[in-house]
């Protein structure tokens, strides 16, 4: 699915240079179920939008799918975002003046769907998270569980392989975390690979892998697969 | 690049925004609005003051005896030039390239007296053609001097429509007992200095921006032969011709200056031999001045438009600052950068285009109601007809077109370049 070998990532700020990743080797296999933990400031979120190719690395080699990202195009990278790559953020990130049910096709949209096909898809997915009778509600009229399956159902939209949530339970209590950990589980079971960044424990014991990270450096040496 | 997404993102969006955009176009509607009024007045002005020189009469020039300039066979200079009543046919054989070639006679201060009303006019002696040469056309049920006139020297009148309501105002009682209408003045009698005049015809009311000897409208004008026999002028007071080619006026001037210098001995350059008003000179000269004004006036609405397409920049650039985070979410779901730039000049292009519809609509409807509408004021006939025409509908929306591409396109180029990876970081 992805192999990262030797990834740098420096930001820069004015003349100050920030190295948040120093030589990430990480592999990861279709379908995998892998979490990735580490202390705040550890280079997480970074390590995330590179995988998901929001974002390049400044050093290093990417292979996403067996393509090298260095010689992608944006707009190549904006279309395995949108096809094969699905966001879950800590924040939700939905569009607060449109509804479930708009949330959730955008993503459509831009695969230049049609908007029969999309309508379909649209109630399929969102059906797929229990919120079949929540599509005409705009995100302040959802709960934060609601707002994040929503979010969920907007990342399966176009049913990419690989699911990426930052923190996906960050903001919800333990009950609502629960749930979502049990979609991503069932994702899992229908074939996606998924990766999650938690500062929970025992979300961490529950996938498959933990990768854990310092510095902007692995160090639980637990980059590849067994 | 996919149109139909672009589309699609821009008009689902697009609903979501109205009411940030209503004030935008609301701007773009006053903007719009303010430059075709102003430049459908202008258009009004222009139409007014061409047809103002056109009342004097269309392409002629006018002619008066000077005093010659330069000593010309054995006469000196300081000799006065006289036009003479055979000058007319004398140029009119030997110019063919006129169209038309006419004089008058002029008398000030005659007594024209009807009933019991006596005023104190000038007295015009013209020929038939002083109808077309000088727009000199009577109303419904009248008639100009013609050829019979002439041959007959017939005592007949016609008379400028202002002379014919000071004359005939307040001349008569209708049945209630009130001032009725000035009666109908076909057929009635006039004095002319004690000789009596029958009144042929009233001149049809029109604009008139110069003039040069007092204004048509207070004309009394007699058959030139009748004004010799009763007054005996031998000079004519001007005499006005009309070249056929009115971009050759320059030319048929100098060959008047060498025909009339031949009879009346004076050297053809001599420039002070004779007065000459061109009204070509004045209509390319009003229409200078008509387009400076409308010019002037464009640039103000111009201006106003420029001011609402600012505006329109300022809410596109502040609401991608608003909608930072929601750019930074489309990339993540997989926008292209175009996408966003497209969405974002759409969008301003959209306001423009549609409130600068709106303001022409409501331009047009204005102007429509103002011509419909009589007002019965100088200031505001002079201002004339504001016209919408086709060129102005044009410009009006290219500018609007330019504004509202440019007002969009600078936010949209800061939208497409938001990092989404900044804007998503989690406040
Ligand atoms: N755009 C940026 N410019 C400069 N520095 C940045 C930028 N993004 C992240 N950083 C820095 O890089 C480091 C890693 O950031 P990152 O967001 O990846 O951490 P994280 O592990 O996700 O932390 P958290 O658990 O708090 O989300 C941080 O020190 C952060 O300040
Ligand atoms: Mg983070």
């Amino acid at each position: 699915m992805l192999k990262m070998s030797n990834i740098h990532k420096v930001y820069k700020t004015g003349h100050v240079e920030f190295r948040a990743l120093k030589g990430i080797n990480i592999e990861i296999k279709d379908n995998e179920y892998v979490s990735i933990m580490g202390p705040s400031g550890s280079g997480k979120s970074t390590l995330m939008n590179i995988m998901g190719c929001l974002d390049v690395p400044s050093e290093g080699d990417y292979t996403f799918d067996d393509r090298p990202v260095r010689n992608l195009t944006p707009n190549q990278l904006a279309e395995i975002r949108n096809r094969k790559v699905g966001f879950v953020f800590q924040a939700f990130n939905l569009l607060p003046y449109a509804t479930a049910a708009e949330n959730v096709e955008i993503p459509l949209l831009f695969a230049g769907m049609k908007s029969k096909a999309r309508r379909l898809r649209v109630t399929e997915v969102l059906s797929s998270v229990g919120l079949a009778d929540k599509m005409d509600n705009k995100p302040t009229e959802l709960s934060g569980g609601e707002m994040q399956r929503v979010a969920i159902a907007r990342a399966l939209a176009n049913r990419p392989n690989l699911i990426l949530a930052d923190e996906p339970t960050g903001n919800l209590d333990s009950a609502s975390g629960t749930e979502i950990i049990k979609l991503l589980d069932e994702m899992h079971a229908q074939g996606h690979t998924i990766i999650i960044i938690t500062h929970d424990q025992s979300i961490g014991n529950h996938t498959q892998r933990i990768i854990k990270l310092k510095d902007g450096m692995v160090f639980n040496g637990n980059g590849s697969p067994a | 690049m996919r149109p139909s997404v672009i589309i699609n993102v821009f008009l689902r969006d697009f609903r979501k925004q109205r009411k940030r955009m209503s004030l935008t176009l609301l701007a773009i509607l006053w903007g719009t609005f303010s430059i075709m009024l102003l430049l459908a007045f202008g258009e009004g002005l222009k139409y007014q003051m061409k047809h103002g020189t056109r009342g004097l009469g269309e392409g002629i020039v006018i002619v008066w005896g000077g005093q010659t300039s330069i000593p010309f066979e054995g006469f000196g200079k300081g000799r006065h030039i006289p036009l003479v009543p055979d000058d007319i046919d004398y140029i009119r054989q030997r110019m063919p390239e006129l169209e038309a070639v006419s004089g008058e006679y002029i008398r000030w201060g005659a007594t024209v007296k009807f009933k019991d009303k006596v005023l104190s006019e000038r007295i015009n002696g013209l020929f038939p053609d002083y109808e077309q040469l000088r727009n000199f056309i009577p109303q419904m049920g009248g008639r100009f001097i013609n050829g019979a006139d002439i041959e007959k020297r017939r005592r007949v009148a016609f008379l400028g429509d202002r002379t014919y309501e000071r004359l005939f105002s307040g001349g008569s009682t209708d049945a209630s007992g009130k001032e009725s209408q000035p009666l109908d003045p076909v057929g009635q009698t006039i004095e002319i200095g004690g000789t009596p005049f029958l009144v042929i015809g009233v001149m049809q009311h029109k604009m008139q921006g110069s003039s040069y000897q007092g204004r048509d409208e207070d004309v009394i004008a007699i058959p030139a032969s009748t004004f010799v026999a009763l007054f005996g002028d031998p000079y004519l007071d001007n005499i006005i011709y009309k070249p056929s080619d009115k971009g050759d006026y320059k030319g048929a001037e100098k060959r008047l200056f060498e025909v009339m210098g031949a009879k009346h001995k004076f050297h053809p350059d001599d420039e002070s031999a004779l007065w000459t008003w061109d009204i070509m000179e004045e209509e390319k000269e009003e229409e200078m001045i008509a387009f400076g004004i409308q010019l002037f006036l464009g640039m103000i609405g111009a201006l106003t438009l420029i001011i609402a397409g600012v505006g329109v920049a300022n809410i596109m650039y502040v609401s991608v600052r608003e909608r930072t985070r929601e750019i930074g979410i489309k990339m993540a779901l997989g926008a292209r950068r175009i996408y966003i730039l497209v969405q974002f000049v759409l969008e301003a292009l959209w306001i423009t285009l549609f409130g600068g519809a709106l303001g022409m609509a409501m331009a047009y409807v204005l102007t429509e109601a103002f011509r419909r509408v009589e007002i019965d004021s100088e200031a505001i006939s002079f201002m004339g007809k504001p016209t919408v025409s086709l060129e102005i509908g044009i410009i009006v929306t290219l500018i609007l077109g330019i504004i509202g591409f440019l007002s969009g396109l600078f936010p949209a180029m800061k939208a497409s370049s938001v990092d989404p990876v900044q804007s998503l970081r989690y406040e």
